[in-house]
């Protein structure tokens, strides 16, 4: 399936010829007067590591669950391999779920747990037993068969959720926010040991998370939703460098965003002028589409920003402020600055000298300078 | 604080001693004893006055007649089978009633849940005598519901259910139910509902998820319920006597019978000690699994 397309990177949705996994066509999905997912599109390929991301309550979950069979959409369908899967129930879907609550059967020990699924279809004992312990191995939960759910740490009863879930093969993978319940250290280890084991059984994984890093480090794709609909659809560095609303720049890492009206000042060169007492921001970006006087937002990423004492810095965008508060996190600091405008502006810089070696200081004067590609207009 | 210590645990132990080991030995006496015409209506009785020789001429006197007597004569037997036997199919009744209704209260909307709780409970708050008695109104000849019946065209005879084994039954599971009930309210309600969609997500049927995890999920309260239906079915006595009738012997009314009809108090104290011994079974299986739940859940 789409397999014609000779590229080196894995990036079937470039590719018009490549058929989805997962189609949602005009999907709306509501409860009583709430509209939790609307009218939305939505196209999956075959291996994708697709996640869904949102604040709570924007309806990524509905969509996971409507994907397993727990939900019917109102209106629209959703395709499984070309074939509408509308009303078909969760136990004759070739899709399996790993439960945000694990789900693990507490009187079963994780052997049968893990076997659970595979007995429900005609597989005879011996493979049955052969699956399991392929499974097991796959997770690293050998030495843990004949335990109960009750007996394990969380990072375990994670495993055996996974192991669980991709017993039966399933064409497709649903995770619930698999790594919520774990602390940082963990999660971050699991994050990779998903994306190993996703390449390993090359099964698609749709996974919905909460959490912004989470979503960029594991993904192939990711999908912003809010209010029920997709904001925006792309790779992670895509949708961190060019995101494409306010609301995906602010959800998606930090950053800073100041509003202005804009001046179109040459070929693919923008002025924002934000302030009445300061020269204007000039970005090189698309000017088609814009208009002189429009009123649009710039967002400019922290680590794009360079804080300095002197105005020496050649980059074309400066912007004068004093120095409100120094977060100090080893690798890197973070300036929060006042411009004289009055706005706050956060700035990030690798400390390349040792700490007592810093020429910055809280209310200093400082320059903020940065280039004119490194930042977006925004009209949304 | 070590007298302090020592005076908390000396409590809940007298408590016991006092009210349970020393009637039950005193029970345990009477039934190695013989009936006689006198107050109390046993002998020997102890008289300390006599010094040691009294004491060996007391323990002398005890033997296990009366054992013997409630192994030779088939009424007594009967009545015990009789008794486990009703309390058997009356606990399956009560089970095969009480489930559903946990189930739905589990179901049920949070909101409405301890109303339904309540509901359950409510019957409690009048006497245990009253309600039965009014089961004799409803169930019997010219009662109320053979009068419904036949009101409704269903029906041209009365049933004949008063002074049956039906009416026991009746009297029993309604009685009991809250026993029931409750234990598997109370697991079911425990149990994370995400458990039986990742069932089906695995490719079970509701109906297969039901046996396969629901039920196995409730089996603590199922056999809690049981226990305590069961158990003091067999003791029963007020229902048989009431709903039952002369055909219906349950152990209980033999015990009752023998206390206060033919006033052999020996007897009726080995009938005790033989209904004592046959639950201690089922009330040590009970602990054990109470015990088991609550390793379960730790």
């Amino acid at each position: 399936m789409g397999q014609n397309a000779a590229t080196t990177a894995f990036a079937p949705w470039n590719d018009p010829d490549a058929n989805p996994l997962i189609r949602f066509e005009n999907v709306t999905k509501r409860f009583g007067d709430f509209t939790a997912v609307n009218n939305l599109n939505l196209t999956v390929y075959e291996r994708e590591f697709f996640a869904l991301l949102g604040a709570s309550g924007c309806g990524k979950t509905t969509l996971l669950r409507m994907l397993a069979g727990f939900e019917t959409p109102t209106s629209g369908h959703i395709l499984l391999d070309g074939q509408h899967i509308n009303g078909v129930p969760p136990n004759k879907r070739a899709v399996n779920m790993m439960f945000q609550s694990y789900a693990l059967f507490p009187h079963l020990s994780v052997w049968d747990n893990i076997a659970f699924g595979l007995r429900r279809t005609k597989m005879e004992k011996d493979e049955i037993g052969d699956r399991v312990q392929e499974m097991l191995r796959l997770t690293q939960l050998e030495p843990f068969g004949r335990r109960k759910p009750h007996q394990l740490s969380g990072g375990q009863r994670q495993r055996v959720a996974l192991a669980r879930s991709l017993a039966k093969a399933p064409k497709l993978l649903l995770l619930d926010e698999p790594l919520a319940a774990l602390d940082k250290k963990l999660r971050q280890e699991t994050q990779f040991e998903l994306m190993d084991i996703q390449e390993k059984t090359g099964t698609t994984f749709v996974i919905v998370t909460h959490d912004q890093e989470e979503a960029m480090t594991v993904a192939s794709r990711v999908a912003v939703m809010n209010k029920g609909n997709l904001l925006q659809v792309a790779t992670p560095g895509e949708i961190y460098e060019g995101p494409n609303s306010v609301y995906v720049a602010d959800f998606i890492g930090e950053v800073n965003i100041i509003e202005g009206t804009a001046k179109i000042v040459g070929p693919d060169e923008l002025a924002i002028q934000y302030s009445e007492n300061a020269p204007p921001i000039h970005a090189k970006i698309e000017t088609e589409g814009f208009s002189d006087g429009q009123s649009v937002s710039y967002a400019i990423r922290p680590e794009k920003i360079g804080v300095s004492l002197t105005q020496d810095d050649p980059r074309p965008n400066k912007v004068k402020g004093t120095v409100i508060d120094i977060a100090y996190l080893g690798s890197t600091s973070t300036y929060h600055v006042r411009l004289d405008c009055g706005q706050m502006f956060s700035a990030q810089m690798t400390n390349v000298r040792r700490i007592e070696h810093r020429e910055i200081t809280w209310e200093d004067t400082v320059w903020l300078s940065w280039s004119n590609s490194a930042g977006l207009v925004l009209v949304k | 604080m070590n007298l302090r210590r020592l005076l908390i645990v000396i409590v809940p132990y007298a408590w016991l001693v006092g009210l349970f080991l020393i009637p039950f030995l005193i029970i345990l006496k009477i039934s190695l004893s013989d009936t006689a015409i006198a107050i109390p209506p046993y002998t020997p009785t102890l008289d300390l006055s006599a010094g040691w020789a009294g004491i060996k001429e007391f323990f002398s006197e005890l033997d296990l007649e009366n054992y013997y007597f409630l192994w030779t004569d088939s009424l007594y037997w009967k009545s015990f089978v009789s008794s486990i036997t009703i309390a058997t199919i009356s606990t399956f009744l009560t089970l095969l009633v009480g489930f559903p209704i946990a189930y739905a209260m589990a179901r049920a909307p949070s909101a409405w849940r301890p109303t339904l709780m309540m509901l359950v409970i409510l019957p409690f708050w009048t006497s245990f005598l009253i309600r039965v008695y009014s089961w004799m109104g409803i169930l019997s000849t010219n009662g109320f519901l053979n009068n419904f019946l036949m009101w409704t065209g269903l029906i041209d005879s009365p049933f004949h259910i008063l002074n049956t084994p039906t009416a026991v039954y009746i009297g029993i599971v309604y009685t009991y139910l809250p026993f029931m009930i409750l234990p598997i309210y109370s697991t079911l309600e425990k149990m994370d509902i995400s458990l039986l969609e990742a069932a089906e997500d695995l490719g079970c049927t509701s109906r297969s998820a039901f046996w396969l995890v629901t039920v196995p999920l409730a089996r603590y309260g199922i056999i809690a319920g049981c226990f305590l239906v069961f158990i003091p079915v067999n003791g029963e006595f007020v229902i048989p006597s009431l709903l039952g009738g002369s055909r219906i012997n349950m152990i209980g009314k033999v015990l009752w019978d023998e206390f206060f009809n033919n006033r052999d108090w020996p007897v009726a104290s080995a009938v005790a000690i033989i209904l004592l011994l046959i639950l201690v079974v089922p009330i040590v299986l009970f602990q054990r699994v109470q015990q088991k739940q609550e390793e379960a859940t730790v």
